[in-house]
């Protein structure tokens, strides 16, 4: 009895989820017919809450391609992938408290801020480079303009505020 | 050299620390940033939404008209103008324009600018100038290129055909609705129009924007002077209902106090003038907004033009069009009217030819191949790319260029290739929300696109200030549909609450929104927005209803009698505006009353006469039997108890 009512409530969830992934995919789907650019496939993936590394996410996108890569991702191959990640809760986000950290290993003087030319070297040049682009949208929300630096706790509060 | 690897070791600790911190930042950093893109999408789905949404209530307001005039055949006898308002043909010639201009004058004070007929290109400069400045062009000077331009665009023919070359490309632009600013930045990086740069403006150039009488001279003024090398295509928005109902009526009368009812005549007739597209090197097809399985070019070369007064007009059956009821009962309001039969009636399209302009100013490519309803709109239809293939093949042209809806990056490409939309007006839903696009090209070579986005600030504003606002503003006008929807929504969230336990699941919660509101959006995303859940993911269903609620303009009156003026309040003040000929802003009561029950009828809505006719009472404040239509609209509007306004933003078009 407890079984049944286990599975139909799995499968409400499941449908629910497949809901969901139907309306962040059809955001993007511009032609409506059920297809996106690969090149939209990480924003669609992480507007859903997850939070792969690029590395994570060219696996990712291997797995929906077709045999032979069209540049589109089709919604049949999309939907049972993300749903496994989402039942399984796979990149999970980083929690504030590890993104602080991150940024005081980088300031390990501990003057509370990083220096413009700093943080473009970290983030170009470490880790999974940022391209250009990437770059100046974040400075552009996370200088202060008058000391050319970034305050990295006020910045991360800011973002939080955002989000929610 | 002998602590050489303990500092090499601790070196690399260290990178490998930074490393791995530099990977947690950028994670997070793309992570936020495809949801801060996601956000400014759904904003613009909303936008885009609502926008269609209104225009289907277009179309339904269209069927009202025909179905008054089918139904309301004795107020009419009173009142002939309003007849000839919809079937009237246009007498005026060029002894009205000489009698009518003839009457004003342009006095020595007037320090805006000044036109020379003959137009040559520095009146186009002396227009620009004065614009930049804010200056407003005289009535005199206004009607003068109206009756200009009707003369010259009565001469062209349904398609402009027109050659580029190597060393002669020319540039095609979108919707610019009334955005002023956009098209000064378009003439400013592409150069004014003239013999050797030529342009096409593809149709849509007024409403929504607060320039479009500017915007309108200027590309008016710049064809009067170079007839050969400005093209002007019709858009869906040169339509004199459209305009009633999306700003450029409410721009004129407010700009012209005095002469704007005859500007806005002229205008109607201006507007039926204009070609429906143009076709470059007999390749390129430029229209508005796209084709159907049907569309047959032969014939909308052919068909008389200026027979379209409104695209949402659509032909009054007569003898062998449709059903012997519908005739009858048009009949007999004819014969009410005193009218002739073959009269005015003559000066219609057939609904075949009236269907196939239709298709040309509405449609919108999709992917799925076939051709649809365009239900999204109401008119015209979703053509696939398989259609495109086949009219593109009949006539044996290589593209199409259309406009008609806005674009996040000004234009896009699909169907393979050969459809290409391009949109004009950056920011056009909101500030931030898209940019503006124009394309040059020239026979044999690739199309460019040139993209651009107006700023007020002198340098952009950080992305997620930008989503932001946009998604305030979507997320407000969503608020307000809702809450003129409230009565139908409780009740449909009702109906699936079973137990009354004011909670209903996300699914339930995003069915109902969605069936009542008839807008798709992506309700599970958006309804942190729009509802309070609790931890199970179960929806409060009232939470919604609780910071915003729409003004009582009179105490006694019952919430859905104010919540039904409320949603259909820019279909009101259009049925008011065509009733009121005279443009005085005043209705009788007895109009008043009749209009108010012809609407309930048509549009099944479910008030008591009592209360209405309770309402209208109070509102003729002077007790003189007649009511101030706009007074009496404006009275209700949105209150959003947290805001700092304390009246909606959202203007009445």
């Amino acid at each position: 009895m407890a079984d049944e009512r286990d599975r139909e409530s799995t499968e409400i969830a499941v449908a629910e989820l497949h809901k969901k992934i139907k309306e962040a995919f059809e955001v993007f789907d511009q032609e409506s017919n059920n297809t996106v650019d690969v090149r939209e496939i990480g924003t669609i993936i992480r507007s859903l809450g997850c939070c792969p590394s690029e590395g994570e996410l060219h696996d990712l996108i291997a797995e929906v391609e077709e045999e032979e890569p069209t540049g589109y991702i089709r919604y049949e191959k999309f939907l049972p992938v993300m749903t496994e990640v989402l039942l399984e809760r796979r990149y999970r986000p980083i929690p504030e408290d590890i993104l602080l950290r991150a940024f005081e290993v980088l300031d390990p003087a501990k003057r509370g801020f990083l220096s413009k030319e700093e943080l473009i070297k970290y983030m170009t040049e470490e880790g999974e480079p940022f391209s250009q682009e990437e770059m100046e949208e974040m400075l552009s929300a996370a200088i202060d303009p008058e000391s050319n630096t970034i305050h990295y706790k006020d910045y991360i509060a800011m973002m939080v505020i955002d989000e929610n | 050299m002998g602590c050489g690897t303990s500092t090499t070791a601790t070196k690399d600790k260290k990178s490998e620390k930074a490393l791995k911190a530099a990977l947690v930042i950028q994670n997070w950093y793309r992570g936020y940033s495809a949801r801060l893109k996601t956000r400014q999408r759904y904003a613009l789905t909303i936008f885009q939404s609502i926008e269609y949404a209104d225009e289907q209530g277009q179309l339904q307001l269209s069927n009202f008209f025909s179905f008054m005039l089918e139904n309301y055949a004795h107020v009419h006898e009173k009142d002939p103008e309003l007849v000839n308002r919809f079937f009237g043909s246009s007498t005026q010639d060029s002894k009205d324009r000489q009698d009518y201009l003839g009457l004003i004058d342009v006095p020595d004070s007037y320090c805006g600018p000044r036109l020379q007929f003959p137009l040559t290109f520095t009146d186009i400069d002396v227009l620009i100038e004065a614009f930049k400045q804010q200056q407003i062009l005289h009535a005199y000077y206004v009607l003068e290129v109206l009756f200009e331009t009707r003369k010259v665009l009565k001469q062209m023919p349904n398609f402009t055909h027109t050659k580029t070359s190597p060393s002669k490309e020319i540039t095609i632009c979108g919707d610019l609705h009334g955005k002023l600013d956009d098209l000064f930045l378009i003439f400013y990086k592409n150069g004014l129009p003239s013999v050797s740069n030529p342009y096409v403006f593809n149709g849509d150039f007024v409403d929504r924007g607060r320039n479009s009488m500017e915007v309108l001279m200027i590309l008016l003024v710049s064809f009067l002077v170079y007839p050969n090398d400005l093209h002007l295509n019709r858009g869906n928005h040169e339509d004199f209902m459209m305009n009633m109902r999306y700003g450029f009526t409410k721009e004129i009368l407010h700009k012209y106090k005095l002469h704007g009812k005859k500007i806005l005549q002229i205008l109607e007739d201006v507007y039926t003038w204009l070609p429906i597209g143009t076709i470059i090197d007999n390749e390129i097809l430029v229209i508005h907004g796209g084709i159907s399985e049907s569309t047959d070019l032969n014939l909308l070369h052919r068909i008389e033009r200026n027979k379209m007064k409104s695209v949402l007009m659509s032909p009054i059956p007569i003898d062998g069009d449709r059903a012997t009821e519908k005739k009858n009962k048009a009949g007999k309001a004819i014969a009410a009217w005193g009218m002739k039969t073959d009269g005015p009636f003559s000066e219609q399209l057939t609904k075949h030819e009236w269907e196939q302009v239709i298709n040309i100013l509405w449609s919108d490519p999709r992917g799925k191949r076939g051709c649809y309803p365009n239900t999204s709109r109401g008119g015209g239809c979703y053509f696939g790319p398989d259609i495109t293939s086949k009219i593109l093949n009949k006539y044996q042209l290589k593209m199409l260029v259309r406009s008609h809806e806005c674009k996040p990056e000004g234009y896009e490409i699909c169907h393979d290739g050969k459809v290409i939309t391009v949109f004009s007006a950056s920011n056009y839903y909101e500030e931030g929300s898209n940019r503006g696009a124009y394309i040059r090209m020239s026979s044999g070579t690739t199309p460019r696109f040139f993209q651009y986005q107006i700023t007020k600030a002198t340098c952009l504003r950080p992305l997620y200030q930008r989503v932001n606002a946009i998604e305030s503003s979507a997320i407000r006008m969503l608020k307000e549909r809702m809450i003129s929807r409230k009565t139908d929504l409780i009740r449909a969230f009702q109906l699936q609450d079973r137990n009354k336990s004011g909670k209903l699941s996300m699914g339930q919660w995003a069915f109902s929104m969605e069936n009542v509101l008839g807008l798709n959006l992506p309700w599970r995303s958006l309804s942190s927005h729009l509802v309070a859940t609790d931890k199970d993911g179960n929806t409060d269903y009232m939470s919604s209803f609780q910071d915003i609620h729409i003004q009582k303009p009179v105490k006694e009156v019952q919430s859905t009698l104010i919540e039904t003026v409320y949603r259909y309040r820019s279909d009101l003040q259009i049925i008011f505006n065509v009733i009121d000929s005279d443009h005085s802003g005043l209705i009788s009561m007895e109009e008043f009353r009749s209009m108010w029950k012809l609407f309930k009828s048509h549009y099944s809505v479910r008030i008591d006469d009592s209360q209405f006719d309770e309402l209208a009472e109070r509102m003729d404040s002077n007790k003189d039997g007649s009511i101030d239509f706009n007074e009496f609209l404006k009275a209700f509007y949105v209150v959003h108890k947290f805001d700092k306004l304390s009246k909606s933003d959202t203007k009445l078009a």
